[in-house]
C-alpha cells in the first residue's frame, strides 16, 4: 500500500492503495463514484473512459502511479442531474440511454472531442466514438446527442 | 390509425409538445439498512390489490411491480399506466420493481410481455384500487361514488368541490380485496398519460453518474470476491494451491465447496489479484463439437419431440403436384448477449437469511433456484432488483447472484461478485445453435402452392411460467446439476405468415445442447423468422415478382398490410423483381431487402427494409441504412417504443453480420471485444422508422419484436445486390464470397 495525492473533480483527495491499482478501482472502490463503469478491464469498450489534464483515458488500465498530479474528471465532475453540462442536457433531450451503462464512456469521449473540435461533423463524431462499444443500439441517439450539444 | 414517422425527428419538441416534465429519479439501496425486515408486513400475492401499491398519508403512491427494468424504459411506462389508472399524476408514483420481499411474482421479464402482461395486471389492479378507493370516499362524503371525480389523488364532489379527500386519508391499513380481474379500464379517449411520450425517469441519473447500478452497490463490511472457473468446458478441479493468492494484500480467504473455487479480499483490485495468483491444475474437459461442421452436429443430435406448429391443407401432396419445387437450408450462429457490464451481485448472509441484490431478469425464479445452490428454504431467500447493464435475455447475471450468494452463505458476510469480461463473454449461457429446412411448391404463374418447413430446435427442459431451476454455474459446481435448458419459445414463429393453402411446419427439439443454453433477445422468432423471410425472398424471386408486392399477395390482415406498407414508403420503394438491375458495375454493388413478420403469429406486426452495399472484392456487407415499422396495437409511451424499436435493429444488425460465438474443441474461444465484436458507431446504419400508433388497441410491447425483421431483410438485400443467397447468420465476408462465387453469373 502506498499514499497517493489525487486531484478528482477538483478536490484533492488522499487515498492509500497499492501503486499498481488502476485508477479506475481507486475512483469506484475508494471514492465512491459511480460514474466511470467497470466493461472489460482490457480498454477495450470504453465504459471506464475518464479524463486526465482534459484527455479521455481508459482508467481501467491506467495504474494511479502513473496519474501523478495530473488532473482527473469523471462523469460526476461534468455536471448534475440538477445542474447537468450542455452535453449530459442533450443525452437526456435525445433520451439517448436505453441501459446506460456505455453513456458514461460516450459522454467522457465526446466531450474531449468538442473540446477540440467545437463542431464536429457527423462522421467525425462516430469515428471518435468508434471504440466506445454500445450494445443496447442507441448509437443513433447518442450521435444526435453529441450533434446537439455541438449545435448548442 | 397515426404513423409517426421518424426520419429527422427533433425530440426536444417531441417531449415538449407532450406537456410533461421529466421527474427526478433517486433511489436509495431498498433492503439495505436492515436485510429483511420491512416497514411493515405487505402482502405480494398476486391477486391482492394491496400487494400492488401503498399509499402513504401525504398522498405518495408506491407501486409493486414483479417485473423489472432491463434498461428498456419499463419503469417509466409501467409508471404511466399505473398513474393513469389510480388517476394520479405521474410525479406522485414511485415504483419498485422485482424485490421478492415486496413485489407480486409476474414471472420473468422477458418474452415481449412486460407491458401486455406486466402492464395488464398493473392496470387492472391500479383500477380495482381506484373503485375501491372511490368507494370509500363516497361513504366519507355521504354521496354516491357516480357523484365524485378524482384528481391527482384527490376525490372530489363534482357538485361541490370544495369537499375533498385525498387517497391517503382513505388507504388506512389496506384495501383487503382481490383484483377485479374483469374490471373496465380507462378508455383511450380518456388517457392522461398512456401515449405519452414521458421522458425516461432514469436517463438523467444514467448520463450524471448518480444511478445505482448493481455494480455500485455497497453495503457495509462488504468484502470482493472472483471465482475461479476453467477455461475447458467440463473440466473440473484437480488440485489448488492458494500459497500465492494468500501473499496478495488484502486477501481474506479460499472458498472451495466441490469444484466451486473463489477468493475473498477486502478490495476489488486484491481479489483480482489474488484470482490471478490462484494455481489449479483442471481435469480434462468434456469437448466441443467441432464449430466447421456444427450444423451437421445439431440436426444429427437425438431428438427429444417433435411438434407441428402449422398445418393448413395436405402440404405433402401439394408440393409433389407443384410446377416447380424450391428447397433451401438456413442456419443461425450461436451467439451471446454480450453484456456491456459483466454481470456482478452482491449477497449477505446473516442470522440464518439470505438477501441478494441483482441485476437478475428473474428474481422470483431465483428465489427458488438459490435453494439448490444454498440449502437454505425459500422463505429465507430475498432478492432485490438493482438495474444492471442490458442482459437481453439470461445473460451471466444469474450465475453471478448464485456465485455470491454461495459464497456469503458459507464464510457469513456481505460480499460482491463482479465477472471479469472473459467470464461474460465466454461462460454465460448461449444461444443453441440453428438449423432450418423450407421446401415449397409453385404453380406454372409462380404462385406458392405448398409451403413446408423442419425447424431444428433446443428443447426446454423446465416448464415455461415456473421458476426456470435453471443449470447454475454454481449448482453444477457444487454438486447439485438442475435439470437442463431454459431457452425461451424457440418453436415461435416457425409457421410462416401468409395465406397459403397448403402448409406444414414442423419443429425438431433436440434433446442435448452443447453448450449452457439461454434465451437471448427475441429466442426463435428471430431465426424462424430469418428462415422463413429468407425462403420467402427466394420465392418472390423465382416467380420474378417484386419482392414487396409477393408478400402482400399473401397477406389479408390489414394490419399486416399497412406495416409492411409502411415500411415502403419510408424507403421509397420501387417494384421490381430481384436482383438490382442497377446494383452497379464496380466492387461495390447496392441492394435492398424487405422482410415482414408478425410476432409469434399473434400480436407485434413489424417490417423492414435493408439497404446495403456489399464489397465483392472483399465480401464485406455494409448496411447504409434501415427503414423499419412497427405496429404494437396501442403505444404506452411512443418514445420509448422508438427507443425499443431503434435498439432493436441497431443491435440486430450487429447480430447479422459480425455475431458468432466461437470455440475450439475444448473451450469457448470468443473471450473478449477482440474475439466477440459488436457493431461500432462508425459502422451502423441510419434508421428510419415508422411507429403506427392504435389507441384503444392491446399494448403489445415493442422489445423483441423489430429485431426478428433484420436479420432476412438484410440477407435479401445482399441477394439484391448481387445475386447471391446468403442463408447463414452471420453474413461473414468469407460466407459472402462463396455465396459469390456459387451465384449464377449476373453478366
Amino acid at each position: 500500500m502506498a499514499r497517493f495525492n489525487l486531484m478528482v473533480n477538483g478536490e484533492a483527495r488522499v487515498v492509500d492503495v497499492d501503486p499498481d491499482t488502476p485508477i479506475l478501482y481507486v475512483l469506484r472502490d475508494t471514492l465512491a463514484l459511480k460514474g466511470p463503469k467497470f466493461g472489460c478491464g482490457l480498454a477495450q469498450c470504453g465504459a471506464c473512459t475518464v479524463h486526465v489534464d482534459g484527455a479521455a483515458v481508459r482508467s481501467c488500465v491506467l495504474p494511479i502511479e502513473a496519474v501523478g498530479n495530473k488532473a482527473v474528471t469523471t462523469l460526476e465532475g461534468l455536471g448534475t442531474s440538477a445542474k447537468p453540462s450542455k452535453l449530459q442536457q442533450a443525452f437526456i433531450d435525445e433520451q439517448a440511454a436505453q441501459c446506460g451503462y456505455c453513456v458514461n464512456g460516450m459522454i467522457m469521449t465526446s466531450a474531449a472531442l468538442l473540446a477540440k473540435n467545437r463542431s464536429p461533423s457527423e462522421a467525425e463524431i462516430r469515428d471518435a466514438l468508434a471504440d466506445n462499444l454500445c450494445r443496447c443500439g442507441t448509437h443513433k441517439r447518442i450521435v444526435a446527442a453529441v450533434k446537439r450539444a455541438a449545435l448548442a | 390509425m397515426t404513423i409517426h414517422e421518424r426520419t429527422s425527428f427533433d425530440r426536444r419538441t417531441f417531449l415538449k409538445a407532450s406537456g410533461v416534465l421529466a421527474v427526478g429519479f433517486s433511489m436509495g439501496l431498498p433492503g439495505a439498512a436492515d436485510a429483511m425486515t420491512l416497514s411493515g408486513p405487505k402482502s405480494v400475492a398476486k391477486e391482492a390489490v394491496d400487494s400492488w401499491l401503498t399509499i402513504s398519508p401525504d398522498n405518495r403512491v408506491t407501486i409493486y411491480v414483479g417485473k423489472v427494468d432491463l434498461g428498456t424504459g419499463a419503469r417509466t411506462a409501467l409508471m404511466q399506466m399505473a398513474a393513469e389508472e389510480l388517476d394520479v399524476s405521474f410525479g406522485r408514483i414511485e415504483m419498485v420493481m422485482g424485490d421478492t420481499a415486496t413485489t407480486p411474482d409476474q414471472w420473468l421479464t422477458a418474452a415481449n410481455l412486460t407491458i401486455f402482461q406486466g402492464g395488464g395486471e398493473l392496470r387492472r389492479a391500479s383500477a380495482t384500487a381506484r373503485r375501491a378507493l372511490v368507494e370509500r370516499a363516497a361513504q366519507r362524503l355521504g354521496v354516491p361514488a357516480d357523484a365524485l371525480i378524482v384528481d391527482d389523488g384527490v376525490v372530489r364532489v363534482k357538485a361541490a368541490p370544495e369537499r375533498t379527500v385525498r387517497y391517503g386519508e382513505l388507504i388506512g391499513d389496506g384495501l383487503k380485496l382481490e383484483v377485479d380481474s374483469k374490471i373496465a379500464l380507462k378508455k383511450a379517449p380518456d388517457y392522461k398519460l398512456i401515449g405519452k411520450s414521458i421522458p425516461r425517469v432514469d436517463i438523467p441519473a444514467k448520463v450524471t453518474g448518480e444511478f445505482t447500478y448493481i455494480h455500485d452497490v455497497r453495503v457495509p463490511g462488504m468484502l470482493h470476491a472472483r471465482v475461479i472457473r476453467p477455461d475447458d468446458y467440463g473440466a473440473r478441479i484437480a488440485s489448488v494451491d492458494d500459497s500465492a493468492a494468500r501473499q496478495v494484500g488484502g486477501f481474506v480467504q479460499t472458498v472451495r465447496k466441490g469444484d466451486f473455487l473463489a477468493v475473498v479480499a477486502r478490495n476489488e483490485w486484491a481479489a483480482i489479484k489474488a484470482a490471478n495468483a490462484m494455481r489449479v491444475t483442471w481435469t480434462a474437459g468434456t469437448g466441443l463439437p467441432d464449430q466447421s461442421t456444427v450444423f451437421d452436429d445439431w440436426r444429427k443430435r437425438p431428438i427429444a419431440k417433435e411438434e407441428v406448429t402449422q398445418n393448413v391443407g395436405d402440404a405433402k401432396a401439394a408440393l409433389d403436384g407443384s410446377a416447380r419445387r424450391i428447397k433451401a437450408t438456413y442456419d443461425f450462429a450461436v451467439q451471446t448477449h454480450a453484456t456491456i457490464g459483466p454481470s456482478c451481485a452482491v449477497a449477505d448472509f446473516k442470522d440464518g437469511k439470505l438477501t441478494v441484490w441483482t441485476s437478475s431478469q428473474a428474481t422470483h425464479s431465483m428465489q427458488h433456484e438459490l435453494t439448490a445452490v444454498t440449502g437454505l428454504p425459500r422463505e429465507a431467500i430475498r432478492l432485490v432488483f438493482i438495474e444492471g447493464a442490458g442482459c437481453y435475455g439470461r445473460n451471466g447475471t444469474e450465475d453471478a447472484a448464485a456465485d455470491a450468494a454461495l459464497i456469503s452463505t458459507i464464510i457469513g458476510q456481505p460480499v460482491r461478485v463482479q465477472w471479469s469480461r472473459a467470464d461474460e463473454t465466454a461462460r454465460s449461457p448461449k444461444s443453441p445453435p440453428r438449423t432450418m429446412d423450407l421446401e415449397a411448391g409453385l404453380d406454372q404463374q409462380g404462385n406458392v402452392v405448398a409451403w413446408s418447413g423442419e425447424f431444428y430446435i433446443a428443447l426446454n427442459h423446465i416448464a415455461a411460467f415456473k421458476p426456470l431451476d435453471f443449470p447454475l454455474l454454481a449448482a453444477m459446481e457444487t454438486g447439485t446439476p438442475r435439470p437442463g435448458n431454459w431457452v425461451g419459445f424457440l418453436f415461435q414463429n416457425s409457421g410462416q405468415p401468409y395465406q397459403f393453402a397448403n402448409v406444414r411446419v414442423n419443429t425438431r427439439h433436440v434433446a442435448e445442447a452443447f453448450f449452457r443454453s439461454s434465451h437471448l433477445r427475441s429466442p426463435g422468432r428471430i431465426e424462424n423468422s430469418f428462415a422463413n423471410e429468407g425462403f420467402m425472398d427466394e420465392l418472390a424471386a423465382a416467380a420474378k415478382a417484386d419482392p414487396a408486392e409477393f408478400r402482400l399477395r399473401y397477406l389479408k390482415d390489414q394490419r399486416a398490410i399497412d406495416v409492411v406498407q409502411a415500411a415502403m414508403k419510408l424507403a421509397n420503394w420501387q417494384a421490381r423483381p430481384g436482383p438490382n438491375p442497377d446494383a452497379g458495375s464496380g466492387p461495390v454493388v447496392k441492394g435492398r431487402g424487405i422482410s415482414y413478420l408478425r410476432y409469434n403469429n399473434a400480436i407485434t406486426y413489424v417490417a423492414a427494409v435493408a439497404e446495403v452495399e456489399v464489397n465483392k472484392t472483399t465480401g464485406e456487407v455494409r448496411v447504409t441504412r434501415v427503414c423499419a415499422s412497427h405496429d404494437c396495437g396501442e403505444m404506452v409511451n411512443p418514445d420509448g417504443v422508438a427507443n425499443q424499436v431503434e435498439g432493436g435493429v441497431l443491435q440486430t444488425v450487429s447480430r447479422t453480420l459480425i455475431e458468432r460465438v466461437t470455440w475450439d474443441r475444448q473451450k469457448v474461444t470468443s473471450v473478449d471485444w477482440a474475439s466477440y465484436p459488436i457493431m461500432r458507431h462508425n459502422q451502423a446504419p441510419k434508421v428510419d422508422i415508422a411507429l403506427i400508433d392504435r389507441p384503444g388497441q392491446v399494448a403489445w410491447g415493442a422489445g423483441e419484436p423489430m429485431a426478428c425483421a433484420i436479420p432476412a431483410a438484410i440477407a435479401n438485400a445482399v441477394f439484391d445486390a448481387t445475386g447471391a443467397r446468403l442463408r447463414s447468420v452471420p453474413l461473414t465476408p468469407d460466407k459472402v464470397k462463396a455465396a459469390l462465387a456459387a451465384a449464377p453469373s449476373r453478366g
